[in-house]
C-alpha cells in the first residue's frame, strides 16, 4: 500500500479505544526519497493492527532536511518532532506510546522537542516560506486561514499601478538569479498596450543544489497561484503559465490540483474573487533541457520550440511569449508577492541589507551535516550559514570550497566566509547568489576537477546558438584535462583565462557567460590543484 | 506501425493540434509509447502544421526525449554538484561496472537503462537516483546495490 501525496488523511478502519493522535508527515519529494511514505504506511498499518484511530496529514517540508522522515505528533496541542525514523523503526515509537501521544513519548531517543523552537526553525525568518510544513498544502481553507489571500484582497482594493508601485517600494528583485528588479519589470508590461499580456513563471530550478521552488510548489502552491493572480491583474495579464521542470512530478500534480481547486472557488478563471477581471492559469512540464530556465529559451519551450536563446532586446517585457508583453519572473519572486501586498512594501523592505531587501531561502546543499532550506533576511554571512546553521561538512572533514548559486556560481574557500549574503557583496568578490543554493564540499574535493565539469556540464546543455558558448565549453574541458595531465600546465592555464573572458563577455546568455565563474574561482582560490606535482599522489584513484 | 501513428495523431488531436503543446505531446506520446518512434514525427508535423525539421529538431533538442525503446527499468542517478560533493560519482561508476554498461546506455539483455540526470532537487539528502520515477535519497553502497537487485541486475 502505498499513500499518494493526496491522500492528507488517513484514518485506520476501526473506530478506536480511546483518542485519535494527530500526526504530521512531510509528503515533499525529498522527505519521500528518504522513506516519509514508508514511514506513514507503517504507522496507518500499525493503528489498523491495534485497533487505534490516528489522523495522519501529510504536509509540505519543515525544511530540516537532515531529520526527514520527520514524524510531528501533536501533544497537548503542541507539535513535537520525532526524526529521523526510519520505517523499520515506527514499531519502536509505536510502542512508546505514538497512539496516545502524551507527554511520555518525549523519552523517546529521537525526541526533539516541539518542532518549531529546534533552532535551525527558529533562527528563520519565514515570510515566504510562512505556511510551508506546517499546513496541508492542497487545503484552500487552511492556507486562507494561515493569512492566505490577504495580499490578493489587498491588490483588488489598489489600482494596477498601486501594486506595481507597492512591489517597486519592496525591493523585491528576481530571486531567479539576475536579481532584477521585479517591479520595474512589471511596469514595463503594465505601461506597454497590448490585447493579450502574459504571466510566465520559471519554475525550471535546474541548479544543483537548490530545491526552494520544488519545495514550495509541493508545500505551499497556493502562495505561487495568489502571486501569479496578483501580478496578472497588476500588469493586465488575463493568462499565467508555470513552466516546472520534468524532474519534479511531484511538484507538476500538486499545482494542478491546487489550481484545479482555485478555479472551483472563484479565485482563478473569468472572474477572480467577483472582481469582473479574469486570469487564469497553466502547468507546462520541461522536458530536460537546463538552459530553458533561461528566460528567453523557456519562452521559445513554452511555445513548443527548441529551448535556444533569444537575443535581447527586445525584452521579453516588450515582446514575450507568443511576442506579447509578458512578465517572467522565478517562483520566489512571485511567491514573495503576496506577503509584500498582504504586510506592506515597508515591511519587507525593512529585512535586509543594502540593495537587497527582504528575506532569501537560502538551500544548504551537498556535504553539509544539517541540509536543508533556511529563510533569512539578507546580510547573514557564508560562514554562519555553512558552520553554525549547516554545522559544517557531514562526513566531518574541513570544508574546502563552497559553491553558491548552483552550477554557473563561483567556489569560494574558507577565506571568502566573512561574504555577506547579498547581491553585490557576491559581485564584489567574483560571486554570485543565484537561486541561492549552496553546495559544500570537503578537504577530498578536487577543484581541478570541478573546473572541467564546470565546462563538461555547459557543453552538454549548451543551446548551440553562440558561439562562445557551444564550442568554447567543449575547448575549456579539454584544455582542462591537459593541464590536469601536466601537459604544459603554464600555457593551457593562460589559455583557459582567455577562453573565460571571451565566453563572460561574448556569449549570448547566463550559460556560456557564466560558466567562467566556477573554472576561474576554482583556478584562482586553489590554483595547487591545477598542478600535476600536487596531483600525482591522486592518480591511483 | 499503423498503430504508432494512429497513437500520436490521437494524442495530437487531444492538445488541439496545437503546436505550442508539441513539448507536452511528445511527453503524452513518449509516456503510450516508451519512446517516441521516428514514425511519429511526420505525423505530428502534419498534424501540427509544422515542418518535420522543427518536430525532429524540438525531439532532439530535449534530454527526455527517447528515441529508442528504454531497457524494462531506467535508473537515473545524479551527477550534479551536491551529489558529486557526497560522492555520487563512486554510486556511478560502482553502477557501471556492475551493469557493464557506460551511463547512457542500456543493458544488452535489454533490463536496465542506465542515465545521468542533472539534479533531481534532493540536494540536502544527495546523493539521489531514481528508479521507474521512485526516489532515493541519501544513497548508499547497500542502497545502491538493493537497487540494481531489485532491477533485476
Amino acid at each position: 500500500m502505498t499513500i499518494p501525496f493526496f491522500t492528507r488523511t488517513q484514518r485506520a478502519a476501526n473506530p478506536g479505544n480511546g483518542k485519535t493522535a494527530r500526526l504530521f508527515i512531510s509528503g515533499d519529494a525529498a522527505a519521500v526519497a528518504v522513506g516519509a511514505d514508508g514511514v506513514a504506511t507503517a504507522i496507518a498499518h500499525a493503528a489498523a493492527t491495534a485497533g487505534r484511530t490516528v489522523d495522519i496529514t501529510r504536509i509540505g517540508s519543515r525544511g530540516m532536511l537532515w531529520l526527514e522522515p520527520l514524524v510531528e505528533v501533536e501533544i497537548a496541542g503542541v507539535r513535537h518532532g520525532f526524526g529521523p525514523i526510519e520505517p523499520a523503526e515506527v514499531a519502536q515509537l509505536v510502542n512508546a506510546g505514538l497512539f496516545n501521544a502524551d507527554t511520555s513519548l518525549l523519552a523517546h531517543p529521537r525526541s526533539l522537542g516541539p518542532v518549531d523552537k529546534i533552532g535551525y526553525f527558529a533562527r528563520q525568518t519565514r515570510l515566504t516560506f510562512a505556511r510551508c510544513g506546517l499546513i496541508d498544502p492542497l487545503s484552500q481553507e487552511a492556507y486562507r486561514a494561515n493569512g492566505g489571500y490577504k495580499g490578493l484582497e489587498r491588490a483588488l482594493s489598489l489600482a494596477p499601478a498601486g501594486t506595481v508601485d507597492e512591489v517597486t517600494k519592496s525591493g523585491l528583485r528576481g530571486r531567479g538569479g539576475a536579481g532584477f528588479p521585479t517591479g520595474i519589470k512589471w511596469k514595463t508590461v503594465h505601461d506597454t498596450a497590448a490585447e493579450q499580456k502574459y504571466i510566465v513563471c520559471n519554475a525550471d530550478e535546474g541548479d544543483s543544489g537548490t530545491f526552494a521552488d520544488r519545495m514550495l510548489m509541493e508545500g505551499d502552491p497556493f502562495v505561487l497561484i495568489e502571486g501569479m493572480t496578483i501580478a496578472g491583474l497588476a500588469v493586465g495579464a488575463s493568462k499565467g503559465f508555470i513552466y516546472v521542470r520534468s524532474e519534479y512530478p511531484h511538484a507538476i500534480a500538486v499545482l494542478r490540483s491546487a489550481i484545479a481547486t482555485a478555479r472551483k472557488a472563484g479565485l482563478l478563471g473569468g472572474d477572480v474573487a467577483a472582481s469582473k477581471r479574469a486570469f487564469d492559469l497553466e502547468v507546462r512540464t520541461g522536458a530536460g533541457a537546463y538552459v530553458c530556465g533561461e528566460e528567453t529559451a523557456l519562452l521559445e519551450s513554452l511555445e513548443g520550440r527548441r529551448g535556444v536563446v533569444r537575443a535581447k532586446p527586445p525584452l521579453p517585457a516588450h515582446r514575450g511569449l507568443f511576442g506579447k508583453p509578458t512578465v517572467i519572473n522565478n517562483v520566489l519572486s512571485l511567491a514573495a508577492v503576496p506577503f509584500i501586498l498582504a504586510e506592506g512594501a515597508k515591511t519587507y523592505f525593512d529585512y535586509g541589507v543594502g540593495r537587497s531587501r527582504g528575506t532569501m531561502p537560502i538551500q544548504l546543499a551537498g556535504n553539509i551535516k544539517r541540509g536543508g532550506l533556511f529563510e533569512t533576511a539578507f546580510g547573514m554571512t557564508l560562514g554562519e550559514l555553512v558552520d553554525d546553521i549547516g554545522g559544517g561538512t557531514a562526513t566531518g572533514r574541513p570544508v574546502k570550497a563552497v559553491q553558491v548559486g548552483g552550477p554557473l556560481g563561483a567556489y569560494f574557500p574558507r577565506a571568502l566566509f566573512d561574504t555577506p549574503f547579498d547581491y553585490e557583496a557576491f559581485a564584489a568578490r567574483d560571486g554570485l547568489i543565484g537561486h541561492a543554493g549552496v553546495v559544500v564540499f570537503d578537504d577530498t574535493a578536487d577543484m581541478a576537477k570541478q573546473a572541467r565539469f564546470a565546462f563538461e556540464f555547459c557543453a552538454i546543455e549548451s543551446c548551440g546558438k553562440c558561439t562562445p558558448c557551444r564550442i568554447g565549453s567543449t575547448r575549456g574541458a579539454e584544455t582542462i584535462a591537459k593541464v590536469m595531465a601536466g601537459e604544459q600546465p603554464d600555457t593551457h592555464l593562460a589559455l583557459v583565462t582567455d577562453l573565460c573572458n571571451t565566453m563572460k563577455f561574448g556569449s549570448l546568455c547566463a550559460l556560456g557567460g557564466f560558466t567562467p565563474y566556477p573554472v576561474m574561482s576554482a583556478l584562482n582560490h586553489f590554483p595547487e590543484d591545477f598542478r600535476r606535482s600536487k596531483r600525482l599522489p591522486q592518480a591511483a584513484e | 506501425m499503423a498503430a504508432i501513428e494512429d497513437t500520436a495523431r490521437t494524442i495530437a488531436a487531444e492538445y488541439g493540434n496545437r503546436p505550442d503543446a508539441l513539448i507536452e505531446i511528445l511527453h503524452a506520446v513518449q509516456a503510450a509509447l516508451g519512446y517516441v518512434p521516428e514514425a511519429v514525427v511526420p505525423v505530428l508535423a502534419d498534424a501540427l502544421n509544422l515542418s518535420r525539421a522543427e518536430v525532429h529538431g524540438v525531439v532532439t533538442f530535449y534530454h527526455d526525449f527517447r528515441r529508442e525503446p528504454a531497457g524494462r527499468h531506467v535508473l537515473k542517478m545524479c551527477r550534479a554538484e551536491a551529489c558529486q560533493a557526497m560522492g555520487g560519482e563512486a554510486l556511478v561508476a560502482r553502477a557501471e561496472d556492475r551493469l557493464g554498461i557506460a551511463c547512457g546506455s542500456t543493458s544488452a539483455d535489454g533490463r536496465i537503462t542506465l542515465e545521468p540526470i542533472y539534479c533531481l532537487g534532493l540536494c540536502a539528502t544527495a546523493p539521489s537516483a531514481m528508479l521507474d520515477g521512485q526516489l532515493v535519497g541519501r544513497l548508499t553502497v547497500p542502497k545502491l546495490d538493493a537497487l540494481l537487485k531489485d532491477a533485476g541486475a
